[in-house]
């Protein structure tokens, strides 16, 4: 073991360290949400997470996309071995410590040189189409800013990392051909041999000094990206699996019965109950919290999981009727807003206690209400969501807290209101002429 | 209802009006269609009449959730009075909310849109369906959010359309990835918001794109935003917008 190992073992365990740190931050500010419980059908929920973000099948509902983005995910996954063998050489000092395996070896090698071929072709095809073809969901007002340079950083971190695992691979290949020590013959260079003459007449120290060079940059590499996650949309190469297990298993008609209504509307109903009793009083009773969502603490940490998984892909957007006709709503819009205010929110709460009011809100400082009111609940966008976000929930609850807690729909639907509660109907129709078409020609 | 339960009688199936059904001009001609199939069929039905209210949609939609538990509980108070267990109905809000909503307060009923009894009548043998007027005629069907997206339900109005001998003609948002008509969430109730155009309009535009003769709909709401984009689009002499229901009633001359 040498001065490199030990230099390795430090990066690994500050990458690791600094990771960890942000992924139990974000896991706090997600626990900021209400509870909601969704430990039921575990069988349900497995197979839902095994098809949906391992098996990748609402992807291909777009079949370019979808297949560019198969590439690149099966890439990531299946190079990731690669990069196990890497961990394990940079500590112990070893090189290509895997390949007693031998010809399974060369196979591994072979298709991971493959498939970072693929994943380089993918990541460009990805820039073209972010950059220069002029696809709407990609041009839209929330993706200005930091949100187009974040997909452009993680589409170049890719790139990047690529070019130096194929470039390591092909100084690799040049080295073994010379029978430069510890360089043992092994793996197989189906894309790498073609950088060969790039190598042609060079000394094999230079070649070794590129070869190492190429090595510690994609490693340090990946343990930088590993760190960008927590601040990038890109967090859903991890979230998308837990977002899938815990989404909504129901049919997508069924919106939630509020718990808290219940109890009130059975109250008023039941003829024997006692007006004036005093409430019952749970010892572990909390402070009674709002009627739907005027913030992210109203929201449940499902939803709240679901606005760190997204990444920004504005399927749900581009399915949208209301964005589609130029309302301004847009749902992708509506997971953003929530993801930031709840890092500003979760970050005040860090730093003055979980009852410290800031003096913002999701609503009004993020989501207008004119987007929400544009909603026709319709499901598009939760169907289009290749990872089963559902900003739909989160338009609805915080609808709850304008009608339920600031009487703040709009006229119409006030009226609409007044009618089912008077006559039973949303237009102005006496009850008693619900039978009239009976006799009608 | 109230009658047949006076006489000691149970229907085999509770046909839920809803208020689009009821009141509404347009969509009472839907009702009267599927009421005279089922007559035709001697289909033992009652409907609750001025004992039926609301379901609570569109006010859960909108956000008021006290407003639909009290229709619910009030609903589910009668519905379980008369030990309703089969319900049916022309309504895919209602039906949805019947179906996944009311469960959980006490009504457990055994719902299912028009569609798909009617399709399980035909499966019977029960009702036979020619094609009549619509024989080769180009039909589109406009999938409900609720009954398609919401409910998973597209093969039986489509099935429906087929049995009228006609050509289905699908629009490119079809089934899971259906258009919105831009009645649901409560907007068939307000304005939209501002926006370049209206929802019904460019759906209505996607429709006219293929072609068709008739555009076919299994919801009171879609039908009026449907017919609404026509008239908008002066096309009411070559498209007609009529409920399958309709379509049925008339290929059968009831």
């Amino acid at each position: 073991m040498g001065i490199s190992n030990l230099i390795f073992a430090l990066c690994l365990a500050t990458a690791s360290f600094f990771f960890g740190r942000n992924v139990i931050k974000v896991r706090q500010n997600i626990m900021l949400g209400r509870d909601i419980d969704r430990s039921d059908k575990s069988r349900d929920r497995w197979m839902t997470m095994l098809r949906v973000a391992f098996g990748q099948s609402k992807m291909v509902v777009r079949p370019v996309a979808g297949f560019l983005h198969i590439l690149v995910y099966v890439g990531f996954v299946i190079i990731n071995i690669e990069v196990l063998e890497i961990v394990i050489d940079g500590l112990i000092g070893t090189h290509r410590v895997f390949s007693f395996m031998g010809a399974f070896y060369n196979f591994l090698i072979g298709s991971f040189e493959i498939l970072a071929f693929l994943v380089l072709l993918a990541c460009l095809l990805f820039m073209i189409r972010r950059n220069v073809l002029h696809i709407k969901r990609f041009l839209m007002q929330e993706m200005k800013g930091w949100s187009k340079l974040d997909a452009n950083l993680i589409l170049i971190f890719e790139v990047v990392l690529m070019s130096a695992f194929l470039l390591m691979q092909g100084a690799d290949l040049a080295l073994q051909g010379l029978g430069a020590d510890h360089y043992v013959k092994a793996g197989s260079f189906p894309v790498s041999s073609f950088l060969l003459p790039l190598f042609d007449g060079m000394s094999i120290e230079a070649i070794v000094m590129i070869e190492r060079a190429c090595w510690w940059f994609h490693i340090l590499g990946i343990l930088a990206f590993l760190n960008y996650l927590p601040y990038s949309k890109h967090f859903h190469i991890i979230l998308a699996f837990p977002n899938t297990y815990y989404s909504n298993l129901e049919p997508k008609g069924s919106f939630t019965n509020m718990a808290s209504v219940k109890n009130e509307v059975q109250m008023m109903m039941d003829p024997n109950a006692d007006p004036y009793a005093a409430p019952v009083e749970a010892e572990d009773a909390e402070a009674p919290g709002r009627f739907g969502a005027k913030d992210v603490n109203d929201l449940n940490w499902v939803q709240l999981m679901n606005a760190y998984s997204c990444t920004e892909c504005g399927r749900c957007t581009s399915e949208c009727p209301a964005n589609q006709t130029g309302k301004l709503l847009s749902p992708r819009k509506i997971m953003m807003d929530t993801r930031d205010r709840l890092e500003e929110f979760g970050a005040h709460v860090s730093a003055n206690g979980k009852d410290g009011d800031d003096g913002k809100s999701l609503l009004d400082d993020y989501i207008t209400r004119e987007e929400l009111w544009a909603c026709t609940s319709c499901n598009a966008c939760t169907q289009a969501c290749p990872i089963n976000i559902d900003p739909l929930s989160i338009i609805l609850d915080m609808r709850r807290y304008l009608v339920m807690e600031e009487s703040a729909a709009p006229t119409e639907l006030n009226m609409m209101f007044t009618n089912v509660e008077n006559n039973g109907a949303p237009w102005q129709f006496p009850a008693v002429d619900r039978l009239n078409w009976k006799d009608e020609a | 209802m109230a009658e047949m339960m006076a006489k000691g009688e149970q229907p085999d199936v509770l046909f839920w009006v809803g208020c689009a059904g009821s009141f509404d001009d347009r969509a009472k001609k839907i009702t009267k269609a599927f009421v005279k199939i089922l007559n035709h069929l001697d289909y033992k039905f009652a409907v609750l009449g001025a004992e039926e209210s609301c379901s609570g949609d569109p006010a859960k939609r909108a956000g008021n959730e006290f407003l639909f538990q009290m229709q619910a509980m009030a609903n589910i108070e009668v519905m379980n009075a008369y030990e309703v267990k089969k319900i049916v109905t022309t309504c895919p809000h209602c039906f949805n909310t019947i179906k996944n909503e009311y469960p959980e307060m006490g009504g457990l009923y055994d719902i299912m849109h028009h569609t798909q009894l009617l399709q399980s009548l035909i499966d019977e043998g029960r009702l036979t369906v020619e094609g009549g007027a619509y024989k080769g005629k180009k039909i589109t069907f406009h999938d409900p959010c609720y009954l398609g997206r919401a409910n998973e339900v597209y093969q039986a109005p489509r099935t429906l359309i087929n049995n009228l001998d006609a050509e289905l003609v699908e629009m490119k948002r079809c089934k899971s990835r259906g258009f919105c008509c831009g009645a649901g969430g409560a907007q068939m109730f307000k304005e939209p918001e501002k926006g370049q155009k209206d929802v019904n309009i460019e759906r209505t535009e996607e429709a006219l794109r293929i072609q068709p003769d008739f555009i076919a709909t299994g919801c009171p709401f879609c039908n009026t935003m449907m017919t609404d984009g026509i008239k908008n689009k002066e096309k009411e002499e070559d498209v007609k917008v009529l409920d399958i229901a309709e379509m049925i009633a008339t290929a059968k001359d009831l």
